[in-house]
């Protein structure tokens, strides 16, 4: 019996006619139309209510979302102020960065398409360092190149807020379930992704060495002490003798924010060495399932690299062209872990990293050969 | 993107804060009937009835309230606290400080106390720590 029911009950007047079952007529039909106003509200409304507890669902994760990515704006602009000495305002020109775009190459035709996503790249990251040289410039290299990194964050923040505002919006405007749902499920990854992002920012702002940078570590690691030189493109290689190996150890540059062209420098060392080489052994973060644990050490084989694959692809016809077997060492981490300061469990994975690539070499070559260990990712708070 | 635009960020709905204190209000009266009808004969089962839905009331709007402030707290990026190890190469001497700007590792920092050989960075990482993690039995 309902409250309304009980409420009315307790009222009754002793004239009240008692219905044959027990109750008194008025509470009867109370029930009654408090069942029938319930089965038909849910019957006939019931999927717009979900509609509408979803798009509530959506409101908050972007309401959040936009306080992410003003948060990120307001980051980066503060440290070029603070870091580029710029007499005028950066604001405006951040905001129009912000708003950047790269369209990919046709791959209509896919033959050549790497080559020409390549280029997009090349004139992306110059037009990109250009722009941070306006905006701050009293910055030196390192200083660039972390802002460059800040201000690349608080850009796919914006990004992410514009495209869950867009199907939110569309949701709400064509009133379609599957709009709104299609966002919604995939909310979680999203909000997970941007919150990711979200604490990159003030790594990048303070150039704190990033999960992402672990296989940079590693390679720092091995080639401490020892005499680097630059390879094309921002990328530094050293000789190490490892295990009675010579070992060529390839990084991106830092200790500022810079992935380097690691595919170009494994193919300058392979043709340097006209191909003679035992063996490549790559260096990666690479994103664990859920389950696994973060910092654990695993080997496989293949370009352990990330990007947009054109680096992998020139490491792989590289090695294609000499038959060069190459195997990877990978330490686990997730999305989270990747993009904010490097983590202690990642940290101390490296001697664990170290340790299975000198197994490797052991075990896959012999005494005198020549080996590359190339370390993938990003090099922020890693020197050299 | 406007400068105007980020002060609404920090602000919560006010129509939703509206509705939270209307129930809130609304719990309050029904536990003050109920106690009312409770001193009435005859009225007990209606008291009963007030009081629950006075009650849950309360619980709800106040478990909101705690929510959205909980989320207005969360909304903010935090940086988490870093630490930057420093150690000397010759004597082995080790301290921990505060990550500052300008640290990375392998930079050279300020000679050593004890050897006057200028010590290295050797370490900057976050320390997280886990919450109590659920048993899977897999």
């Amino acid at each position: 019996m309902n409250i309304l029911a009980v409420m009315a009950s307790s009222q009754q007047s002793p004239q009240t006619a008692q219905w044959p079952l027990g109750g008194d007529t008025f509470s009867w039909i109370l029930n009654l139309l408090f069942y029938v106003i319930f089965i038909m509200v849910f019957m006939v409304y019931g999927q717009r209510i979900q509609m509408y507890s979803m798009l509530k669902e959506v409101e908050g994760s972007l309401y959040k979302l936009k306080c992410i990515k003003d948060e990120g704006r307001k980051i980066a602009i503060e440290t070029i102020k603070e870091i580029g000495k710029s007499q005028a305002d950066p604001a405006a020109r951040v905001d129009r960065f912000l708003e950047y775009f790269t369209i990919s190459p046709q791959s209509l035709d896919p033959a050549g398409v790497v080559w020409k996503l390549e280029h997009v790249l090349d004139v992306r990251d110059t037009r990109f360092k250009d722009e941070v040289k306006l905006m701050a410039p009293a910055a030196d290299e390192t200083q660039a190149n972390n802002l460059e990194n800040t201000l690349e964050a608080a850009m796919a923040l914006n990004y992410i807020y514009k495209i869950i505002r867009h199907f939110y919006l569309l949701g709400k405007k064509t009133l379609s379930l599957y709009i709104i749902m299609q966002i919604q499920m995939i909310l979680p990854l999203v909000m997970r992704e941007a919150e990711a992002y979200a604490s990159a920012l003030k790594a990048f702002a303070y150039g704190q060495p990033i999960g992402d940078g672990a296989g940079a570590l590693i390679a720092a690691k091995l080639m401490h002490g020892n005499e680097t030189r630059k390879v094309p493109k921002d990328c530094v290689v050293s000789t190490v003798l490892i295990e009675g190996r010579t070992a060529y150890i390839i990084k991106a540059e830092g200790p500022g924010g810079n992935v380097g062209k690691i595919g170009e420098a494994v193919k300058t060392i392979i043709e340097e060495n006209e191909g003679k080489i035992a063996t490549i052994v790559m260096v990666d973060a690479a994103l664990k399932l859920e389950g696994e644990v973060v910092g654990e050490v695993a080997e496989g084989v293949g370009a352990a690299i990330g990007g947009p694959g054109v680096d992998q692809f020139k490491i792989e016809e590289s090695i294609l062209k000499y038959r060069i077997p190459i195997n990877a060492v990978i330490v686990k981490e997730d999305i989270g872990d990747a993009v904010s300061p490097m983590r202690k469990e990642i940290f101390d994975a490296a001697d664990k990293a170290i340790e299975r690539i000198k197994q490797v070499i052991l075990e896959r070559t012999k005494e005198g050969d020549k080996v590359i260990i190339a370390g993938a990712g990003n090099t922020i708070g890693i020197s050299p | 993107m406007s400068k105007a635009s980020s002060p609404t960020t920090t602000k919560i709905s006010s129509f939703m804060l509206m509705i939270i204190f209307i129930v809130l209000a609304l719990s309050l009266t029904a536990i003050i009937l109920a106690i009312n009808a409770w001193y009435t004969p005859g009225q007990e089962l209606t008291a009963g009835y007030l009081l629950l839905i006075g009650v849950l009331g309360v619980a709800m709007s106040t478990y909101i309230l705690f929510q959205t402030r909980k989320r207005m707290l969360r909304l903010k990026i935090e940086a988490p606290s870093i630490t930057t190890t420093i150690e000397c190469r010759k004597c082995g001497f080790k301290s921990v400080r505060e990550f500052q700007r300008g640290d990375y590792i392998f930079k050279e920092v300020e000679p050593c106390q004890k050897c006057n050989v200028n010590m290295l960075i050797t370490a900057v990482y976050r320390e997280v720590k886990e919450r109590k993690r659920e048993r899977f039995p897999f």
